[in-house]
């Protein structure tokens, strides 16, 4: 056991800190509060930045135009962008596709797709959830029929997480019907410019709109967009959906870290009766208890890649850290609305609103935590299947 | 960046292990709780044998000179074997030596602690004060080159088996409750003292009452400078709060492998029952609690080790999520046996009712958590 970084990889920290301080700018700091529609361009503006300085995806080969950083360096990098309070960018192209086209992508795919994810030309957003397929995702049923050269589409995806910003989408799609639901499914890349495609945002509990139905009317793929093989599609989805769940999160136990210090000012700053919060003694324990918490998730995301470096394969640990954050994140939010007392009833614009707000959002924000990418209860029945060994 | 054990450690814990599945059953856990002693000084030998009563005692005096992290590891199989013996106490007790001993008493002590010879123990506690510094008021008043001491210790594992009690009295009162503390090398033996075994909830470890009365402790028999005890006592305490940490989270992790193999085979409704929701996610928060108590406890255990800036936070964060966890996975899992659970015969209550002991050991999680919020807030 040894927690200290070998001199090269402090050194890459040094030089990762040394650019991030040069090149972010103090009002784009992640943590200020915003509306979304100024984050969206913060975001985007940061990726092309972040692609000017040589930083755009470290963790992709070098051929494909990324580093071919290690863990640890991935590890370093996010570290460094969640202590600058970086924005984290559009992550779907980079994050998911990505990796998923360097395990199954064609040549042609990979030259025409991944370069301009690099540059942050091209957002992608994900098209696996439908209306009746969520948790039972493979119960998916938009569907595709191949005409000559091309799939022809009819369906419906719903929650797709920036939609309305997307240039295109990788979904999964049904291409077969008479088979068991897994393999039936295939995985394509639509281009939402393409005829008979309409994306709806949805406004959501926060009131603003990050995620999208999108509605599919004989919509005309080129076969070429099928990643991997027709009626593959579940197994290539599942490398998209490791990603999601195993790397994403390397850079939120210090962005948890900062939340919590916020936290605990609005506990010294906030005032009851001519008393600070942060001397009552039930606020103690509950903040206390998100310290403890904050810092055994960092314990739990420096030991998992512990193990990967060791060489054990990203398993159904990124459902324990997802489980972990998530229901944390939630205590957390709850524990400011909870020390701002009736102000918590005050949102963003209201006269007497406590730090413009932003607790409310983020109370409300971490509802989602607990549902996106897996909800709670699939994670536990992983967990419970997957390393315990449980019957289904 | 290695947050995992080394070839080494890991060695140590398979050896660990594979004793205490051989010497340590919890048929032998039982007889331990019917004996007078509660605990085997054939078995203490044994280990002895193997070096781990000097695991943590420099090599010039007989000891294996290992650090903390071997110390959890050790520890974390102790737990998972609810081990009835002093082990972690006299390895704490020899830490106070190592602390603020002067060279003669660590010649006089740590070898014969090392080969087993010597089993040692902490007094702390009293009637009517506990884990704080204000509680101890044990009185020693200058005598001769010493002192002479009157008092109660309360809460002194295995007081009846050990030939040193490393305790912590009061020689002045301070203008704060952490000055005046003195650290002493009481001889149970000696005159005036009385050794009373208490009727405890764990019955496999004893807990004793200590009472001092008017004992005569020389010089030599002053651990440190007179009035200097208690930061002594705080690094020990850092240490010995890191360990039960890691007895906890063995412990937690026995308990749930036996929960998840009983939810297996147990049929009702013709499906076992760790197919039902109810049972199978309470299994998946135990692992999750376990994951993130043992983070805890192996970043403590480096944390204090190192003595890096943030230590005494990381030992209270570890003993107080530890705490939680052992004591929540236990009662789970008497949820989860039913009926049998609830019976003398079946081994679960065991492990319940050491968590319950675990905890109050030290702080409690409620005590440990203020205690973060006076050292970050
Ligand atoms: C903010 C946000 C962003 C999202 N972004 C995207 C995106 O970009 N792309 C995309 O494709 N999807 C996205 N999703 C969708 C997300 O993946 C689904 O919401 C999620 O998988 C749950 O599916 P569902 O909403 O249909 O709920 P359901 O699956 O209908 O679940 C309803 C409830 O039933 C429980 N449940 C379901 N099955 C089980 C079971 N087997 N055992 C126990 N309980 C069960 C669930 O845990 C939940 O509590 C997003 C969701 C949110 C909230």
């Amino acid at each position: 056991m040894d927690l200290t970084f070998t001199p090269e990889d402090q050194e890459f920290r040094e030089r990762v800190r040394e650019w991030v301080q040069k090149n972010l700018p103090e009002e784009w700091k992640d943590s200020i509060p915003r509306t979304q529609e100024e984050r969206e361009i913060i975001n985007r503006q940061w990726d092309k930045k972040l692609y000017e300085g040589g930083w755009a995806a470290i963790a992709w080969p070098k051929e494909y135009g990324g580093m071919g950083a290690t863990l640890i360096q991935q590890l370093i990098f996010n570290e460094e962008m969640a202590m600058a309070d970086a924005p984290e960018g559009l992550m779907h192209g980079k994050g998911m596709l990505g990796p998923t086209l360097f395990k199954f992508g064609t040549e042609e795919q990979k030259k025409k797709h991944l370069p301009p994810i690099l540059r942050g030309d091209v957002v992608w957003c994900q098209g696996f959830s439908e209306p009746n397929a969520g948790s039972d995702l493979a119960a998916l049923q938009t569907r595709a029929v191949i005409d000559g050269d091309h799939l022809v589409i009819n369906g419906q995806k719903v929650w797709s997480t920036w939609g309305y910003l997307a240039d295109w989408c990788f979904a999964l799609v049904r291409t077969e019907n008479t088979v068991p639901k897994h393999r039936g499914i295939t995985y394509v890349m639509i281009d939402l410019k393409t005829p008979g495609v309409t994306v709806r945002p949805l406004d959501q509990i926060t009131g603003v709109h990050d995620f999208c139905e999108i509605f599919f009317e004989d919509v005309r793929v080129p076969l070429e967009n099928v990643v991997g093989e027709i009626n593959r599609g579940w197994y290539v989805a599942m490398t998209t959906l490791t990603h999601e769940r195993s790397t994403a999160y390397l850079g939120h136990p210090i962005r948890f870290r900062n939340q919590l210090e916020r936290l605990a000012d609005l506990a010294r700053n906030t005032k009851r009766n001519g008393r600070p919060m942060s001397e009552d003694p039930v606020i103690r324990q509950k903040l206390a208890r998100s310290f403890i918490e904050v810092e055994s998730f960092k314990h739990i995301v420096y030991r998992t890649i512990s193990s990967r470096v060791r060489g054990e394969e990203p398993g159904a640990e990124a459902s324990m850290a997802k489980l972990y954050y998530s229901e944390m994140l939630q205590r957390m939010t709850e524990l400011a609305m909870e020390i701002e007392g009736p102000y918590s009833q005050l949102v963003r614009n209201s006269k007497w609103a406590l730090v413009e707000g932003d607790w409310q959002y983020q109370f409300l924000y971490a509802r989602a935590a607990t549902i996106a990418a897996g909800t709670s209860e699939v994670q536990r029945n992983i967990l419970a299947e997957h390393i315990l060994g449980l019957p289904r | 960046m290695n947050f995992g054990l080394s070839e080494e450690q890991s060695m140590l814990k398979k050896t660990v292990r594979k004793f205490m599945e051989d010497r340590c059953p919890t048929t032998f856990v039982r007889e331990m709780m019917a004996d007078a002693g509660g605990y085997s000084p054939k078995q203490w030998q044994e280990m002895a044998e193997l070096g781990w009563m000097g695991l943590t005692i420099p090599e010039e005096y007989d000891g294996m000179g290992m650090g903390l992290v071997e110390l959890a590891v050790m520890m974390e199989e102790m737990g998972r074997a609810v081990l009835p013996a002093p082990f972690v106490e006299t390895l704490m007790a020899a830490e106070a030596l190592l602390q603020a001993g002067s060279a003669e008493q660590k010649k006089e002590y740590l070898p014969r602690i090392a080969s087993g010879e010597l089993i040692a123990t902490l007094a702390m506690d009293e009637p009517e004060g506990f884990w704080e510094a204000a509680a101890i008021k044990a009185k020693a008043v200058p005598e001769g080159d010493g002192y002479k001491v009157s008092g109660t210790k309360l809460f002194v594992p295995y007081a009846n088996a050990a030939g040193l009690i490393v305790t912590a009295v009061r020689t002045a009162e301070g203008a704060a409750p952490e000055e005046g503390i003195t650290l002493i090398c009481l001889d149970p033996k000696a005159p005036g003292v009385t050794v009373t075994p208490l009727k405890t909830m764990d019955q496999a470890y004893r807990l004793c009452e200590v009472q001092m009365d008017g004992v005569a402790v020389p010089a030599a028999r002053v651990l440190g400078e007179a009035g200097q005890g208690w930061p002594v006592l705080e690094k020990v305490i850092r240490k010995y709060i890191v360990a039960l940490s890691a007895e906890m989270v063995g412990g937690a992790e026995k308990a749930m492998e036996m929960t998840v193999q009983y939810a297996k085979e147990r049929v009702q409704f013709g499906k076992p029952i760790g197919s039902f929701q109810a049972i199978k996610h309470r299994c998946a928060d135990m692992l999750v609690d376990i994951e993130g108590s043992r983070g805890s406890l192996y970043y403590a255990a480096w944390a204090v080790e190192n003595d890096v800036p943030g230590a005494d936070l990381a030992a209270s964060a570890a003993k107080a999520y530890c705490s939680d966890t052992y004591f929540k996975v236990t009662a789970g899992s008497i949820q989860c046996f039913g009926g049998i659970g609830f019976t003398w015969e079946h081994d679960i209550h065991l492990f319940f009712k050491r968590a319950k002991r675990l905890e109050t050991t030290c702080g409690d999680a409620t005590f440990h958590r203020e205690r973060i919020a006076e050292l970050w807030l």
